[in-house]
C-alpha cells in the first residue's frame, strides 16, 4: 500500500515539476513572438473568436439563473434592489473567470492536447526536433500567448453578457421586478477597478493553466489513437482540477 | 556543381541572404562518415540494441535490413539524437554526437520518417520550406525557388499549394523527401520508406531515390524490412536481428551469403514472389 501511494506521490511531484519546466521554457520563447505572429494570431482566433458564441450562451444563462435564484430569495425580505450588485460582483469575481475557464478548458484545452498528442504519436514532433525547431517554441508558445491574450477578453465579454442576462430576468420576473436603471445603479456602485482587475488576473492565470496543461499532456501522449483520446480527457480533468485549486488560492491571496 | 544548384543558390555562389540583408550560408552538401561503436540500448527489460558496430563511408548508400522489432528504427533515431544510448558512441565525421553538447554540428542531417510526419496544418510547399523559414536561412524569394526545385526533384512540381490531406501516401512520402532535401543534408536517413505503400508506388519511390543519388552527394542510411528495395538502392547492406548485426556486405554478398539467418530472411521475404 505504501509503495502504491508512494509511487503516486512521486508521479505527482514529477508531473508538477515537468509542468513548471514547460511553463518556464515556454515563457523563455516569448522573445520569439514577433516572428511567430501568424501562428499566435491563429491561436488567438480559435481561442477567442471561436469560443465567443458558446461563451455568450453560457454567460447569459448563468447571469439569468443567478438573478433568478438570488432575486427570488431577496424578494422575500424586500431587498431585491441590490440584485445588480450581487450579479455584477459574482460575475466579476467568480463566475465570469471560472465558468469561462472551464468552458475554454473543455473546448480548447482538449483540442490542444489532441492536436499536440497526435503530432507526438505520428512523429511530427520528432520531425521538428530533427529540423532544429523547438517544439516548445513552435507549438506551446503560440498557444500560451493566445490563451493569455484571449482569456481576459473572453471573461470581460462573459461578465457583460451575464450582467445583461441578470438585468433582463430582474426586470421581467414578477417576483423580482427590479427596473434596469435601479439594477444598473446598484451594479456601478458595487463594482470598482480593483474587483475587475482581480477577475482579470484570475482569467490570465486560468488561461496559463489551460495552455500549459494542454500542451504538457499532448507532449506526453503515447499509444496511438487510444492514447490521444486519453490525453484529451486527462487535459480537461487536470485543467479543471488546477483551475479550482488555483481559484481558491488566488481568492485567498486577494482578500 | 550542377546548373540547377547554381540557379538555386544564385550566380554560382552558396550564399543567401535573409530579409534583413545578412548573408547566411546554404552550403553544398558533402557526404559524411558515420561510425557506430558498441551501441547498446534497452527499454525497460528489453535489450533492443546489442553491441552495434557499423562504419558507413561518405556518400555511401547503406541499408539496414531485418525483421520487425529488431531495433532498426531505434538505431536511426540514435543517429539523429532523438534517443541517447545506454552505452557506446556514434561519431559523424570524427565528432562524437552525444558529447558535443549544444555546439552546432559540422554537418546537416535530416530524416524521412516512416509515417512521413508531414504537418497537417501546412500545405505541401509550407512543409518543404519549414526548415528554411523557421531557421531563417535565406530570403522568401529564394525559399520559394528552393521549394519548387526540391518538389521538381521528387516529381511533384507545381503541387506546393496542395494540402497534405489532398495527396496520396506515395506523394506524402515524396513530400517528406523533398522536405528533407530542403535542409541540403550531408546525411539523410530513411525509416521504412516503403511502409504503407503498394508495390507500384514503392518502385516509383525507389526510382526517385536512385535519381537523387545520381544528382546529389550525401550519405544515405535506409532502414527497411523490404529486402528488394534495400538491395536495389544500396552500396552495402547490414542485416540486424535481436542479437545484433548478423552480417555486412554488398547486395551481391548478402544475396549469396551462406549465413542461415540471412538465407531464412531472404526466403521468408521473397517466397511470395516464387509463387508458393
Amino acid at each position: 500500500m505504501f509503495e502504491f501511494f508512494g509511487r503516486k506521490l512521486l508521479r505527482l511531484f514529477q508531473g508538477t515539476g515537468e509542468i513548471v519546466i514547460l511553463l518556464l521554457q515556454t515563457v523563455f520563447y516569448f522573445k520569439e513572438a514577433p516572428r511567430n505572429l501568424p501562428s499566435i494570431s491563429r491561436q488567438l482566433y480559435e481561442i477567442g473568436v471561436g469560443t465567443l458564441p458558446i461563451t455568450a450562451l453560457m454567460a447569459l444563462f448563468v447571469g439569468m439563473v443567478l438573478a433568478l435564484q438570488t432575486g427570488s430569495q431577496l424578494a422575500l425580505y424586500g431587498t431585491q434592489d441590490v440584485i445588480g450588485a450581487i450579479v455584477g460582483l459574482s460575475m466579476v469575481k467568480e463566475l465570469g473567470p471560472v465558468m469561462t475557464s472551464l468552458l475554454v478548458a473543455g473546448r480548447i484545452g482538449s483540442a490542444m492536447a489532441a492536436e499536440v498528442g497526435a503530432m507526438e504519436v505520428y512523429e511530427e514532433i520528432d520531425a521538428l526536433k530533427t529540423f532544429q525547431i523547438s517544439p516548445v517554441r513552435y507549438l506551446a508558445m503560440p498557444r500560451l500567448l493566445g490563451c493569455l491574450l484571449a482569456m481576459p477578453a473572453l471573461v470581460v465579454f462573459a461578465i457583460v453578457v451575464g450582467v445583461i442576462g441578470g438585468a433582463f430576468v430582474s426586470s421581467v420576473n414578477p417576483l423580482i421586478n427590479v427596473p434596469v436603471n435601479v439594477y444598473y445603479d446598484n451594479l456601478i456602485q458595487a463594482l470598482n477597478y480593483t474587483e475587475i482587475f482581480k477577475g482579470l488576473l484570475k482569467a490570465t492565470v486560468f488561461g496559463c493553466i489551460i495552455a500549459v496543461v494542454g500542451c504538457y499532456v499532448g507532449f506526453k501522449t503515447t499509444g496511438g489513437a487510444r492514447g490521444i483520446g486519453q490525453s484529451t480527457t486527462r487535459a480537461v480533468v487536470l485543467s479543471f482540477l488546477l483551475i479550482f485549486v488555483a481559484n481558491y488560492f488566488l481568492t485567498r491571496l486577494m482578500l | 556543381m550542377s546548373s540547377w544548384f547554381k540557379k538555386i543558390l544564385g550566380h554560382g555562389n552558396n550564399k543567401g541572404s535573409d530579409t534583413s540583408g545578412r548573408t547566411v550560408h546554404y552550403e553544398k552538401p558533402k557526404g559524411v562518415e558515420v561510425r557506430i561503436a558498441n551501441l547498446n540500448k534497452s527499454f525497460g527489460g528489453h535489450h533492443v540494441l546489442k553491441d552495434i558496430n557499423l562504419v558507413i563511408e561518405p556518400n555511401e548508400t547503406f541499408a539496414i535490413i531485418g525483421p520487425s522489432g529488431t531495433g532498426k528504427s531505434v538505431l536511426l533515431k540514435h543517429i539523429v539524437k532523438l534517443i541517447e544510448p545506454d552505452s557506446g558512441s556514434i561519431h559523424i565525421n570524427g565528432e562524437d554526437i552525444f558529447r558535443s553538447g549544444d555546439k552546432k554540428p559540422g554537418y546537416r542531417c535530416s530524416m524521412v520518417f516512416q509515417t512521413s510526419a508531414l504537418f497537417n496544418s501546412l500545405t505541401v510547399g509550407e512543409n518543404v520550406g519549414l526548415w528554411l523559414r523557421e531557421n531563417r536561412i535565406c530570403s522568401e524569394t529564394r525559399i520559394r525557388a528552393i521549394i519548387q526545385e526540391k518538389l521538381r526533384l521528387v516529381g511533384l512540381a507545381g503541387k506546393e499549394n496542395l494540402h497534405t490531406s489532398e495527396i496520396s501516401g506515395g506523394m506524402k512520402k515524396r513530400v517528406a523527401i523533398a522536405r528533407s532535401l530542403a535542409v541540403n543534408p550531408d546525411l539523410i536517413l530513411y525509416d521504412e520508406p516503403t511502409a504503407e505503400l503498394d508495390p507500384v508506388t514503392s518502385d516509383e519511390l525507389a526510382r526517385v531515390m536512385k535519381s537523387l543519388r545520381r544528382e546529389l552527394e550525401f550519405t544515405t542510411i535506409i532502414v527497411s524490412h523490404d529486402l528488394n528495395f534495400a538491395l536495389y538502392l544500396s552500396d552495402r547492406v547490414a542485416m540486424i536481428n535481436q542479437d545484433g548485426i548478423v552480417e555486412t556486405g554488398t547486395p551481391e554478398e548478402i544475396k549469396n551469403s551462406e549465413n542461415p539467418i540471412i538465407r531464412n530472411f531472404i526466403y521468408t521475404t521473397t517466397k511470395g514472389l516464387k509463387g508458393e
